[in-house]
C-alpha cells in the first residue's frame, strides 16, 4: 500500500495515461481527449472520456490519475451547480478557472494527480481557454493548451498546426489531426477520441475513428 | 624442450603468411568486446543492469512475438512497435530477422542486442555450412546463440528470441533468452504482450489447421495483444517456414485488422 502510494507520488500523472487538448478559434473553442483507460501498459477500457460539461459554455478536460479525474470532476460539477443556485447565472470559464485553481490548492500537500484544461465562451461569447498544473497554477493561453502523458507531442504538433481565427469546422480539423497524430506517438493514450466544438449557438460533439493499438 | 611441430616444415619459412592466416581465423571466430577491467565485471555492472535501477544500460522495448509448429510447418508472427519509455520510437520495426533462407529469429528485448547477436548467429551458421558442406540444424543454431549470450550472462544483455526453421528432423522451434535459457517447444510467445497472445493461441490452436487458418490465428493473436498491450502495435508480419525454407505471408496494419475483426460476427460461446 505504501509502495503503491510512493509510485503514485512519483508518477501519478502517468499511471493511467491520457491526452487532452483545447484550442481557440474565431468565436468558438474546441476541446478534445482520447478515450483510453489503462493501468500502466495494460489497456483496460476504451470508452473513458476525460472531458466534462460544467454548463453549456464551459467544459473541462482532466488528464491524469483516473480516480482523481472522477472525484475532481464530480466535486467541480457540484461547485458549479451550487454557484448557479446561489447566483442564478451560469459560471463563466474565467471564474471557473479560478474555482478549479483554488480547489486544487486546497490539496497543496496531498494533491489530486490531475492536470485540467478548461475551454469555454464567456458572457460576451469571447473564447477562453486555460490549463493548470496539479496544484492550481493557472496558465492562460491565447492559442492552445495541452495536458496528459501526450503533452510533449501535442505541444510540438499544435505549434505547427494551429493558426488564428479558425472557424468551427476548420478548428475541428486542426484539433482532431493534432490529437490523433500526437497520441499515435504515445503508447499510453489513444484508443478512440472525442472532440467538442463550443459555439455560441450549439455544441458539436464528434467521436473519431482511430487506431486501436 | 620437446616441440611437437604440427606445421608442414616446408611452410615454416613462410612465418608472416601464417601469422596473417592466424589473424584471419581469429577474426572469423569470436567477436570481442571491451568490458570493464575489474575482477568481477558482473558485480561491477550490477548498478547499471539491474531492473530496479534508474539508469539502465539497455533500452528495453515492449513487444509481442509468437511462433508455433503445426501440421504444415512453423508460423512466426510479430508486431512492429519500438518504444523508449512511453514514447513510440517507431511503428515499422522489423522484428523477424532472416538469418538464412531456412532460419528465422524473432526479436524481443533490447533491439540492439537482438539484431547484433542474431546477425552474428547468421554469420556462424554460414561458416558452419562452408565447413561441413551441409546446413546447420535448428537445434545447433539455437545452441550457438544460447552459448554466445551465456558468455555475457548478468552483464545486461536483454534478448528474448525464438529460432525457427526447418532441418533434417523437420520443423524446429527453440526459445533462447539472455539468461541462457534454451527450450524446445511447439508454441511460444515472447514479450510484454505475450500473455494476451497466449490466450488467443491456446483457445484457437489445432495441429491439423490449414495454412490459411494458421496465418489467421497468428495475426489474430498479435492483433489482440496490440489492442491490450500499449507497448505493442504497428504492423503484423506473418512468416511461414516450410520444408523448402521460409516465406513472408503478409504485413498488415493493425488498424485494418481491428476494423476487419470488429465487423465479423461473434462466434457462439457454446
Amino acid at each position: 500500500m505504501i509502495t503503491f502510494f510512493l509510485v503514485l507520488l512519483q508518477s501519478g500523472n502517468e499511471y493511467n495515461g491520457g491526452a487532452v487538448v483545447a484550442m481557440v478559434g474565431k468565436d468558438c473553442v474546441a476541446i478534445a481527449s482520447d478515450k483510453r483507460f489503462g493501468l500502466e501498459l495494460l489497456t483496460l477500457a476504451t470508452d473513458f472520456e476525460k472531458i466534462f460539461k460544467m454548463n453549456d459554455k464551459c467544459y473541462i478536460g482532466l488528464a491524469g490519475l483516473a480516480t482523481d479525474v472522477q472525484t475532481l470532476s464530480e466535486e467541480l460539477k457540484l461547485k458549479c451547480d451550487l454557484y448557479k443556485l446561489r447566483e442564478e447565472r451560469e459560471i463563466t470559464p474565467k471564474k471557473f478557472a479560478h474555482l478549479v485553481s483554488s480547489t486544487l490548492y486546497d490539496h497543496r500537500w496531498g494533491p489530486y494527480f490531475c492536470e485540467p484544461c478548461i475551454a469555454g465562451l464567456d458572457e460576451n461569447n469571447k473564447p477562453f481557454i486555460c490549463s493548470t498544473d496539479l496544484i492550481g497554477c493557472i496558465n492562460f493561453a491565447k492559442d492552445f493548451v495541452v495536458c496528459g502523458t501526450t503533452a510533449r507531442e501535442l505541444y510540438g504538433i499544435c505549434e505547427s498546426f494551429w493558426e488564428p481565427d479558425l472557424g468551427p469546422e476548420e478548428l475541428f480539423e486542426v484539433i482532431s489531426q493534432s490529437l490523433l497524430n500526437a497520441f499515435d506517438r504515445d503508447s499510453k493514450s489513444g484508443w478512440g477520441a472525442v472532440v467538442h466544438i463550443i459555439t455560441p449557438e450549439k455544441i458539436i460533439t464528434r467521436h473519431l475513428k482511430t487506431r486501436q493499438d | 624442450m620437446i616441440n611437437l611441430d604440427f606445421l608442414n616444415p616446408a611452410e615454416n619459412n613462410n612465418v608472416l603468411e601464417q601469422e596473417e592466416a592466424n589473424e584471419y581465423m581469429e577474426n572469423l571466430s569470436v567477436p570481442t568486446f571491451e568490458i570493464p577491467l575489474v575482477h568481477n565485471p558482473v558485480e561491477f555492472l550490477k548498478h547499471q543492469t539491474h531492473a530496479a535501477e534508474q539508469c539502465r544500460l539497455s533500452i528495453v522495448h515492449g513487444t509481442t512475438t509468437l511462433a508455433f509448429k503445426f501440421k504444415h510447418g512453423v508460423i512466426v508472427c510479430v508486431d512492429s512497435r519500438a518504444t523508449s519509455g512511453t514514447y513510440i520510437a517507431s511503428q515499422t520495426v522489423k522484428k523477424v530477422i532472416e538469418i538464412n533462407p531456412y532460419l528465422l529469429g524473432t526479436m524481443a528485448g533490447g533491439a540492439a542486442d537482438c539484431s547484433y547477436w542474431e546477425r552474428e548467429l547468421g554469420r556462424r551458421c554460414r561458416l558452419y555450412e562452408l565447413r561441413n558442406k551441409e546446413r546447420i540444424s535448428v537445434a545447433a543454431a539455437s545452441k550457438l546463440l544460447c552459448n554466445m549470450v551465456y558468455a555475457y550472462k548478468g552483464m545486461g544483455l536483454s534478448m528474448g528470441t525464438m529460432v525457427c526453421g526447418w532441418d533434417k528432423k523437420g520443423p524446429g522451434l527453440y526459445y533462447v533468452d539472455n539468461d541462457g535459457t534454451r527450450l524446445e517447444g511447439d508454441l511460444f510467445s515472447v514479450g510484454s504482450g505475450s500473455t494476451f497472445a497466449y490466450g488467443i493461441l491456446d483457445s484457437g490452436f489445432k495441429y491439423d489447421m490449414t495454412p490459411e487458418e494458421a496465418y489467421d490465428l497468428g495475426r489474430r493473436a498479435i492483433y489482440h495483444a496490440t489492442f491490450r498491450d500499449s507497448a505493442s502495435g504497428g504492423i503484423v508480419s506473418c512468416y511461414h517456414v516450410k520444408q523448402d525454407g521460409w516465406t513472408l505471408i503478409s504485413r498488415t496494419n493493425v488498424k485494418e485488422l481491428h476494423y476487419k475483426y470488429q465487423d465479423e460476427p461473434k462466434a457462439p460461446l457454446v
